[in-house]
């Protein structure tokens, strides 16, 4: 590393770089957050200070409705998702059949890589048939549906990276197989299935196309009332709704930081694998 | 573990599998050969080979192709800085950060931004260039999707330019290398599973984007994703909707051929 740094200069040209490109991404974000606090009523000429919009975000019941709704979307589908995601991930590892496994993978992965376009087209058309009312029922399938394989993905690591002498030692100390399972396994992947949780929980937070093709009228969530209210233009209610969401986010991450920090492991493998 | 815990695991799992991975995929294939009367019919498909649909897929793909390039262009020189830095874990985690927050609101910004009065603009008149009209433009659409897809491009290469062998690096440079041709012949073919996932992980949803070009290309830019909502949600003509649909996942399953290896995890919605 210290050979890359031989001289100053270029040390201080890869900084401006980074920093650059720190600010493009960032810049939006304060942006809105910025313009929050705009008594001008736009997102151009700052006239003064005011909290005017943050009110205006707490008195629209029908908005803090919506907020509600997200969260509990997220809260409830994280928490089944991550519950059928251990138990796939565990379903894979039993599976002895190198080639079962990777069909099943393979067949895990079909929802992640899929664009949300297709996999909200194909709920709309599978609810529909099935008769589900689209509402708070197909969106709450949809969410736990898209966030089982990402549970999946961030349990399967831990699980393999175990000893299987473990078990064994465990059931010759005469363990059931349920002690196995709940005083042996889960303690084991516990920050694996943290990590699933958080990522399915920021997953369903963050989810617009899908819930957009299959909420039907009179429920929905946040990301589809912005963009309603986006495509109309602009108000400053949603700049002061966002800047609320964005403190909300890094509360969120800095979670999963530290729950990450305690699994050893470095944010970035998190999300690649 | 006995045959019996094996498969009690695998019952739930496998309900899911069946019923949100096979069955939606088999009901697009299902609705794609039906006309919108709900007669049993190819039309479809062979409406999607004519000039309109063609030429919506290529611009589809001429504006992936950009979204795609430009992010790796940004993104790797980021990528590369970021192993260099002290603490590049945090430096990381601030990369990715903006990645958390909804792409709607994102998006939002940039309408403030680009606008007519935005801070763009306000900036142009200053230097003299005067106003122009940036938003609903093919510009703004290439770079609004650029800025939300960079940390998705600079995660695996980060990633794989963390798992190369830095001594490779001074072995190339004391072997008489050039700093160009160090990165040329040995930094970038290391790497390149890194760009592969990263590419996949940017070329694939910046194809089905639709609402980035509603909100920020106004109806100009028409992408397959678009489309694709257009039918489902507002002509309610669901069986060319799931054609395309279709169309969308031969591509896709073509390019995780192409660019090989198992795929790997977008964040990207």
């Amino acid at each position: 590393m210290a050979s890359q740094r031989t001289s100053s200069r270029g040390w201080k040209w890869s900084n401006v770089y980074l920093i650059a490109v720190f600010v493009v991404l960032y810049a939006p974000i304060f942006f809105l957050t910025l313009y929050s606090f705009n008594s001008g009523g736009a997102m151009h000429d700052f006239e003064g200070f005011t909290l005017d919009w943050y009110k205006e975000v707490f008195a629209d019941t029908r908005l803090l409705i919506i907020v509600l709704n997200t969260l509990v979307i997220a809260l409830l589908s994280s928490a089944l998702s991550t519950i059928l995601g251990v138990l796939g991930a565990l379903a894979i590892q039993h599976v002895r059949r190198r080639r079962t496994q990777n069909t099943l993978l393979a067949l895990n992965n079909v929802l992640i890589v899929s664009p949300d376009v297709i996999i909200g087209a194909s709920f709309l058309i599978l609810f529909t048939i099935v008769g589900i009312k689209l509402g708070f029922v197909s969106v709450l399938l949809a969410h736990i549906a898209f966030s089982v394989p990402i549970v999946v993905i961030m349990v399967l690591p831990k699980l393999e990276e175990m000893s299987s002498t473990w078990i064994d030692a465990a059931r010759d100390l005469g363990a059931s197989r349920t002690d196995v399972l709940t005083k042996v396994i889960l303690p084991y992947i516990r920050p694996g299935i943290f990590a699933g949780f958080f990522m399915a929980l920021t997953y369903s937070l963050d989810d617009f196309a899908v819930t957009f093709f299959v909420t039907g009228n009179g429920y929905s969530t946040l990301a589809v009332e912005i963009y309603s209210r986006a495509r109309q233009g602009i108000s400053l209610s949603i700049n002061a709704l966002s800047t609320l969401i964005f403190l909300f986010t890094i509360i969120l991450v800095i979670g999963y930081y530290f729950i990450n920090q305690r699994g050893n492991r470095p944010p970035g493998t998190e999300v690649q694998q | 573990m006995s045959v019996k815990s094996r498969n009690l695991y695998l019952i739930p799992y496998a309900a899911w599998i069946i019923l949100f991975v096979v069955a939606p995929i088999a009901l697009i294939v299902y609705y794609s050969l039906f006309d919108i009367e709900g007669k049993f019919t190819f039309s479809n498909y062979s409406s999607f080979f004519t000039p309109v649909y063609m030429r919506m897929t290529l611009s589809s793909f001429w504006y992936a192709f950009l979204i795609t390039v430009f992010s790796l262009l940004i993104a790797y020189p980021a990528a590369y800085l970021l192993t260099r830095t002290k603490h590049k874990q945090l430096w990381l985690l601030l990369i990715i950060l903006p990645s958390w927050i909804n792409l709607l609101l994102k998006a939002y910004a940039f309408l403030g931004l680009f606008g007519t009065y935005g801070i763009v603009n306000a900036a142009l008149e200053t230097f003299g260039i005067g106003r122009q009209q940036i938003l609903f433009t093919d510009f703004s659409f290439v770079f609004v999707s650029v800025y939300i897809f960079i940390p998705f491009m600079i995660l695996p290469v980060f990633n794989a330019l963390e798992k190369m062998n830095p001594s490779l690096i001074d072995a190339a440079r004391d072997l008489g290398a050039s700093p160009w041709t160090t990165f040329r012949r040995v930094v970038f073919p290391l790497t390149i599973n890194g760009v592969k996932a990263g590419c996949q992980a940017v070329f694939i949803p910046a194809l089905s984007l639709f609402m980035i070009t509603r909100l920020i290309a106004g109806n100009r830019v028409i992408t397959l994703g678009t489309a694709i909502e257009q039918h489902f949600l507002v002509t309610q003509d669901w069986g060319m909707g799931a054609t395309i649909a279709v169309f969308l996942v031969v591509i896709m399953a073509l390019i995780m051929v192409l660019t090989g290896n198992r795929p790997k995890r977008e964040v990207s919605r």
